[in-house]
């Protein structure tokens, strides 16, 4: 019994060691496969996510909190915005890493909500109008605040290339013009049988 | 053994707390292991997502003209709608008629993927040729500095088709990370994403029309 109790031991440390928790994400999204082998990046990015019924949520993860980015870039969009956060809502955005889709003059509500169906019922998508442009709000604040930041696209594959265009655009009106698209891995063989 | 020893011990007259084997039933904290153990592995993660790197060209400004291409190396490949592919070759010029009719194809290995070899056989051979000089240890290179070595191969290469990819309003976003996949199995060099002009809206719209025109006539 001892050594089997052991390995379980070992095993339970090793699995609990090397999970990662996923925040959950306010939308299921299928992501397309491809056959590129580059891991995406785990610290200095920001993603975009594309969901199917073509909504558009953002988030930023920096790795470490001990810079307080998320913080910071909460502040800049309120004071953008003439939204002012209270300290525990700040702190509140940074514990939740997921991320949102939630137009600015809603945010105060989806960050003092106490339960997920409420936060859910407030993830209509960031506003990417023209006149009411939130995303490149984000995108440029999240820039200035930390300008080693990459860019990640998560798009289902079934969201229209017109959304994926309009998203694109917005990102290189901002002068972001290298962008890592998430996939899954799929081998692919590649015989030539010209002859 | 033990026993025997203690009870020795004790008639020896010394005065020691009795040594129990002590003996805990461990199966309630093994059951739990267990439940622990495959809840951990069933929410772990191994695979970390992967991610497919494209760069786009900076947005021109009015004043500055686009890059000139030579047309006899275009290929213009058009995203349609319900995951169908079409090219044609060279330039669609709407001063100089007929218009290039337009293939259809899809993005199965036997669609798109044979066009694209077909036109960029030379390097792509070559790619092949220098993978398997690298394993089999003909050429003798370090291996970070492969994929470096295969871009300058793609770089002086001048015979491989310029892909221009052309997204219409009813495309997917798998259909887009799809062509820019075949990009990369193909090894074409020189890619593009392009926006579509209303010349090839036009045509795109008049070969899905003539498409369905064509196929509801069952012979019987």
């Amino acid at each position: 019994m001892t050594p089997m109790v052991d390995l379980f031991s070992l095993l339970l440390t090793f699995f609990m060691l090397t999970a990662t928790i996923r925040p959950q994400e306010p939308a299921p999204v299928d992501i397309p496969l491809s056959i590129s082998e580059k891991t995406a990046p785990d610290k200095d990015y920001m993603t975009v996510v594309l969901s199917k019924d073509d909504r558009v949520f953002f988030t930023v993860d920096n790795g470490d909190t001990s810079q307080h980015f998320r913080a910071k870039l909460l502040m800049a969009m309120g004071k953008h915005y003439n939204v002012p956060f209270t300290q525990e809502e700040v702190e509140n955005f940074e514990k939740n890493p997921g991320s949102f889709g939630v137009s600015m003059s809603n945010m105060k509500k989806y960050l003092d909500a106490d339960n997920p169906k409420e936060r859910q019922a407030l993830q209509t998508g960031m506003p990417i109008d023209s006149t009411d442009d939130q995303l490149a709000m984000w995108i440029l604040y999240t820039r200035q605040i930390n300008p080693d930041v990459q860019t990640c696209i998560k798009g289902d594959g079934d969201a229209t290339f017109p959304l994926v265009k309009k998203v694109l655009d917005i990102l290189q009106d901002k002068n972001v013009n290298r962008f890592n698209l998430i996939t899954n891995l799929e081998k692919v063989e590649v015989k030539e049988n010209a002859q | 053994m033990a026993e025997i020893v203690q009870e020795e011990k004790q008639e020896g007259g010394k005065k020691k707390p009795k040594k129990h084997s002590v003996n805990i039933d461990m199966t309630p904290m093994v059951d739990l292991m267990c439940l622990l153990i495959t809840f951990f592995m069933l929410t772990t993660a191994f695979s970390k997502s992967k991610v497919m790197e494209i760069v786009l060209p900076e947005k021109l400004t009015k004043n500055v003209d686009p890059p000139k291409i030579a047309e006899s190396r275009t290929l213009n490949i058009i995203l349609g709608p319900h995951d169908k592919v079409y090219w044609y070759p060279g330039k669609a010029d709407p001063r100089k008629l007929p218009l290039p009719i337009l293939q259809e194809t899809d993005y199965s290995d036997k669609g798109i993927r044979q066009i694209l070899l077909e036109r960029n056989q030379a390097l792509f051979r070559k790619i092949d040729q220098f993978k398997s000089d690298v394993l089999t240890g003909k050429i003798e290179i370090p291996r970070d500095s492969v994929q470096s070595a295969i871009r300058k191969l793609k770089k002086e290469d001048d015979t491989g088709p310029i892909v221009l990819i052309k997204a219409s309003k009813e495309a997917r976003y798998a259909n887009v990370v799809d062509i820019i996949d075949e990009m990369s199995i193909c090894g074409i060099a020189r890619y593009a994403l392009v926006d579509i002009n209303y010349v090839e809206v036009g045509m795109l719209k008049s070969a899905t029309q003539g498409q369905t025109a064509a196929t509801p006539v069952p012979t019987k």
